[in-house]
Formats: structure tokens, C-alpha cells, sequence
């Protein structure tokens, strides 16, 4: 029970920092409630881009890819991201800032109907982009559910903690706007920052220390791989740094690059973020590793034996026992079992606030989505003009609770492997849509009909990806083929998911869109001029500042 | 708007970007555990840390000599202007 209150007591000091710490007696308007006035300082700015990004796999999903996949979690996942986001903020997201800052955009699509000089395929890039937001908005109150329940030893119910942390998150978006999430999503960072700290040290100590844990797993053949990276195929470990190319087509991550109140902080955030993945992410994935070695908790022992069965006798069991098994070996819990043996109570409240804090990161898609419904559909429309600036936010504030009232009742119903499974998919849409602002900023003669292309394809190679793997069953063992080109397995159905030529679909989709971008592009009538001097002429004063800068 | 084509202007520092791409791509510790640094951290999850320190060094070395001056430079003159209108 005192896990559960020190948990409460969080989300209370959460609620209270997002609606009421730093609220300003006087906002004003739509760009106030939805960007904080573009005035976010650099402290706040790193630690809340870095908390936005950070979700419930970070930390539950990252141990539990650990447990069973070993060490190849942090290259796969963290050091990928350490490099691609930097960069991407570098070259993209410091130019959204600019033309935000300079044109008074507050979302991906106002630039892009801007620069492409379209209507409707802004339209249409908004579907694309909100319908890949959902899953996750989703998968975010199902985790708080579990983890809640999980935290509380099952006193809290799975339907009550997913309410409970809808609710929180509900509040604060809808009293705080972006500055409320900003503050909180900083607070939730820098808490989790502190105590993931103490969390390894303190079970490295339980174990008996680190060295002994290793030792022991180094010693038996069953486990040894798990320190090495033999179980992922080169190819695949390859596609996964395709994946980070997503967070900066994400629309909670491209507007909240809007925020910040002058261009140069984003030197600080490009230089410390990858610094602040090392230091959660290690500890996550060390510890599922290490959780391996924690045979004493028959919770842990379960999860090695389903997955010992499964990979002994894959081919022997019907697809039923599968599925069963593999739901006995998920271990999205590992790093809450540890802290339930090793941690003592007071403190294993803490750190599972810590990881709540986590869990509920769904707070700025949540807000992103209703930036993106009010200014795009909403004011495009001729809403704003038609009714005014106080109904566009009181729309946004609607649509907050409407989204999250939708996002609850389909949790309660719907499975989660559903949601992994749009999740996993949303990341490649994703990374398969960034192609749209590298032509919109960097290439002059990019069209809106190469951006529908592009958006369409994203759409419908996605589609067409879950259709494949809802028709074909997973093979209990290897991968099975199911399209030759030029005698090479073309397209291959994984375990896990699909593979073509070997690679994840997300290179292919990445590739395609690219190439969709630029063939259409060419086939098609360029835009105006004036559209393409206001992105890329260059002004006297900005030469002579840029001569300046070099001398 | 000033747009540089920076990459195209500075292959070295498009080269250095690619370089440090391909040093994540580490086939030579695929199957190795040890050595194991401090006694319990193995050798892949040692270099792909090491490699994270690295991308804070790269961004770090982006930021002194690519930084785009001008599109702030930009920015702070409209913001100049306007204030003065």
C-alpha cells in the first residue's frame, strides 16, 4: 500500500505543477495555450523535449526487450536515438523554429500548406499524421492502468489506475496547456533522472553486486548470448537506425521545437541529449539483462520457462499455446519485480513514481492532437475567424477531453497487443513521413503533389503491413517465405513482425517515400516564386551576418 | 528565409556524420562478451556507450562550427523590425 500512496502523493505534486505552478494570471490566446508564448527557457526546454520523447517502452518496454533479447536493446534503441535525434533537431527542428517564430506557424501542416501552396493535401498529411498518433495516446493509458495496478500490488485495479492517470493528465493539459506540460514533463524527467540512479545501485547491491550477476549469466550457455548481440541479424539491427527518424516527424516533437524562446537553445539540448539517453536508458537495459539472474522471484522463473518452451518446442504447440506462452513470458514488469525484491517499500514508491512518470508521457500528444485539430481543421476551416480566438482554445480544451474520454473507454476494451502492434507500426509511418520536411526545408523544387505522395504511401504501406501480418500467422520458428524476387526471399513473415529482403519495413517505406517525394516532385509544376523565396531567398543583411559569423 | 545547403558546402562535415553512422554498425564485438569493462560491463554495451558520449562530442563539434547563425540572425532583424514599426 505505501508504494500506491507515495504514488497518489505524485500524481498530486503532478496535477499541481501542470494546472497551477506556473500559470500566468493573464494568457493570451490560441499561441499562449498551445505554444507558452514560444518562451520556453533552456533548462526547461531540454529536460521536457527529452520527457516528450520518453515513454512507458523506454522504460518498461526497454527491460523487457533486455530480458529476452540481451544487450543489443541499447544499441538497437538508444545509441541509434542518441545520434539520429540530435541531428534531426539540428537540421530540422532549429529551421521549424525559425519559420515558427518568423510566419507564426504552430503546426507541421500551417508550413507545409504555406511552402506547398495547398489546402486539402494539408488536410490529408493532418489524417495521415493524427491517425498514427492514437495507437499511442492509447498505449499510454493502458500503460498507466498496469502500471498502477503493478505498483499497488493489484489494489488498485487496472480500470481505476488507467482512469486515475487519464484524469491527471486530462487536468493539467486542459487547465496548463503547453507551459502546464512543459513544467511537468520536466519535473517528471529530472525525478527520473535522480532515482534511476539509485534504483541500479540499489539492486546491483541486492544481487550481490553487478560483477557476480554477470558472472553467473556469463557462466551458463542459456544465458551468455544475452550479453553479446548473436540473437538479431545484422540486417535488421541495421533497419532499427531507420527508426529514430521518427521523433522528429512526430507532431508533439516538431511543435514543441516551436516553443523554445531563442534558436541558440537548442545547441544545449542537441549537445546534453544524448548524454541524458545514456543515463536512462543504460540502467534499463543493464537491469532487465541482469534480471535474468534473479531466479529466486518465482515471477522471473515463469517468464524463463515460457520463454525455454517456447523455443524448445515452438513447432510441437498449436498456436493457442503459443499465444499463452507468450503472454507468460512479456516482461514489460521486470524492473517492477526488481524493485518489489530488492527495494524496500518507502523507496520502491519513489522509483515506481519515477516510473509513472514515464508512463505517462501520452500528455503531449494528447495536446499536439488538439493543436493540430484547432489549428488545422479547426481555424483553416474558417473557425477561428467565424467565432473567434477564445472558442479556437476552448475547442482545443474540448477536444482534450473528448480525446481522452475516447482513449480511456477503447483501453478498457481493446487488447494491448493490438495497440503494440500500431505503435510498432507508428514509429515506421513515422520515420517514413520525415521525408516531408527535409523536401519542405531543404529542397526548392518539392511539390504538394510530391508531399501526397508521399503521405499517401506512408498511409497505405503501413495498412497494407498490418492486413499482411492479420492474414498471415506467425511462424512458431524461423521465418517463413512468402515472396521470392529474382530467387531471394523478397518478402518474409518473422515471429515478430514482417521482413523484406531481410530488412525491417520500415527502410523500404523510407526509401519509397523518398523516392516518391522526388519523382512527383519532378513530374509536377513547381511552386510559385514568392512561395519559394520566403523558405529560401537569401536577404543582404543575412549574408553579410553570415560572412560576419565566419570571419 | 536564408537556407544553406550546408552539407553540400561542407563534405567533411557531412563525411564526419556518415563516419560516425557507419561506427554504429560495430560487426566486430557481435558475438563477444568480454572483455567486460569494470568487471561487469560487457564489451558491446561498453563501445555503444562510449558511442552515445560520442554523439554528445559530434553535436557538440556541429554546434561550433555549423551552427546556422544566420536563420537567428534573421529572426531577431524581423523581430527588430516590427518592434520598430
Amino acid at each position: 500500500m505505501i508504494p500506491a500512496l507515495v504514488v497518489f502523493l505524485y500524481l498530486g505534486i503532478v496535477l499541481y505543477i501542470g494546472v497551477f505552478a506556473f500559470r500566468r494570471p493573464h494568457p493570451s490566446g490560441a499561441e499562449d495555450y498551445f505554444l507558452a508564448s514560444r518562451s520556453l527557457g533552456p533548462f526547461v526546454f531540454l529536460l521536457s523535449l527529452f520527457g516528450t520523447n520518453m515513454t512507458a517502452f523506454t522504460i518498461l518496454g526497454s527491460s523487457g526487450h533486455a530480458f529476452h533479447n540481451g544487450i543489443v536493446t541499447f544499441p538497437l534503441m538508444a545509441s541509434a536515438s542518441a545520434l539520429i535525434i540530435p541531428l534531426s533537431l539540428f537540421f530540422i527542428g532549429t529551421r521549424m523554429w525559425a519559420l515558427g517564430k518568423k510566419y507564426g506557424f504552430m503546426t507541421p501542416v500551417q508550413m507545409f500548406r504555406d511552402r506547398w501552396e495547398c489546402g486539402h493535401i494539408g488536410t490529408v498529411i493532418f489524417a495521415v499524421q493524427a491517425a498514427f498518433l492514437v495507437p499511442y495516446i492509447i498505449i499510454g493509458v493502458m500503460g498507466g492502468g498496469t502500471a498502477l495496478s503493478a505498483i499497488s500490488g493489484g489494489l488498485v485495479p487496472y480500470w481505476l489506475g488507467g482512469a486515475l492517470v487519464a484524469l491527471t493528465v486530462m487536468s493539467y493539459v486542459f487547465f496548463g496547456g503547453m507551459r502546464g506540460t512543459a513544467w511537468v514533463n520536466t519535473f517528471q524527467t529530472v525525478l527520473f533522472l535522480s532515482f534511476g540512479a539509485a534504483a541500479l545501485l540499489l539492486i546491483g547491491n541486492g544481487m550481490g553486486g553487478f560483477e557476480r550477476a554477470i558472472g553467473d549469466l556469463l557462466e551458463s550457455p542459456a544465458t551468455k548470448p544475452l550479453l553479446t548481440r548473436e540473437r538479431i541479424p545484422p540486417l535488421f539491427y541495421l533497419s532499427y537506425t531507420f527508426i529514430p527518424l521518427s521523433s522528429i516527424a512526430f507532431p508533439h516533437i516538431t511543435i514543441f521545437c516551436l516553443t523554445a524562446r531563442h534558436m541558440r537553445q537548442f545547441k544545449k539540448t542537441v549537445i546534453f541529449y544524448p548524454l541524458c539517453i545514456l543515463a536512462i536508458w543504460l540502467p534499463c537495459v543493464f537491469l532487465g539483462v541482469a534480471a535474468n539472474r534473479v531466479v529466486q522471484s518465482e515471477k522471473i522463473q515463469q517468464k524463463i520457462e515460457a520463454r525455454q518452451t517456447l523455443a524448445q518446442n515452438a513447432a510441437a504447440l498449436t498456436s493457442g499455446e503459443r499465444s499463452k506462452l507468450r503472454a507468460e513470458m512479456a516482461a514489460d514488469d521486470v524492473v517492477l519485480i526488481l524493485l518489489e525484491t530488492y527495494a524496500p517499500l518507502w523507496l520502491a514508491g519513489i522509483l515506481g513514481a519515477g516510473i509513472m512518470a514515464a508512463v505517462m508521457a501520452s500528455d503531449s500528444q494528447i495536446l499536439a492532437l488538439s493543436t493540430m485539430f484547432t489549428e488545422d481543421v479547426f481555424a483553416y476551416y474558417g473557425g477561428k475567424q467565424r467565432f473567434g480566438e477564445t472558442v479556437q482554445v476552448n475547442t482545443g480544451r474540448l477536444f482534450v477531453v473528448l480525446l481522452t474520454l475516447v482513449a480511456y473507454a477503447v483501453a478498457l476494451r481493446a487488447p494491448a497487443s493490438i495497440f503494440d502492434l500500431a505503435v510498432q507500426y507508428a514509429f515506421s509511418g513515422y520515420a517514413a513521413l520525415s521525408p516531408l520536411l527535409v523536401a519542405a526545408l531543404f529542397w526548392k523544387r518539392s511539390t504538394k503533389w510530391g508531399a501526397l505522395a508521399c503521405a499517401t504511401w506512408c498511409a497505405s504501406s503501413v495498412i497494407a503491413t498490418a492486413v499482411f501480418q492479420a492474414m498471415v500467422p506467425a511462424p512458431a520458428g524461423a521465418p517463413v517465405t512468402i515472396l521470392k524476387l529474382g530467387g531471394l526471399d523478397f518478402l518474409m513473415r518473422t515471429a515478430n513482425g514482417t521482413s523484406v529482403f531481410g530488412l525491417m519495413p520500415v527502410v523500404p517505406m523510407t526509401l519509397i517515400s523518398c523516392l516518391l517525394v522526388i519523382v512527383v516532385s519532378w513530374l509536377t509544376k513547381r511552386p510559385s516564386q514568392g512561395a519559394i523565396d520566403r523558405y529560401f531567398a537569401i536577404s543582404p543583411q543575412s549574408q553579410r551576418s553570415e560572412r560576419f559569423q565566419k570571419a | 528565409m536564408f537556407y544553406t545547403s550546408f552539407l553540400m558546402k561542407n563534405p567533411a562535415i557531412a563525411l564526419l556524420i556518415l563516419i560516425y553512422w557507419a561506427l554504429h554498425q560495430d560487426i566486430w564485438f557481435w558475438k563477444s562478451a568480454e572483455p567486460l569493462a569494470f568487471g561487469f560491463l560487457p564489451v558491446g554495451l561498453t563501445y555503444h556507450a562510449l558511442y552515445t558520449f560520442g554523439a554528445a562530442g559530434l553535436m557538440a563539434v556541429l554546434v561550433k562550427v555549423a551552427w546556422p547563425e544566420s536563420l537567428e540572425y534573421e529572426v531577431d532583424q524581423d523581430g527588430e523590425d516590427s518592434t520598430k514599426a
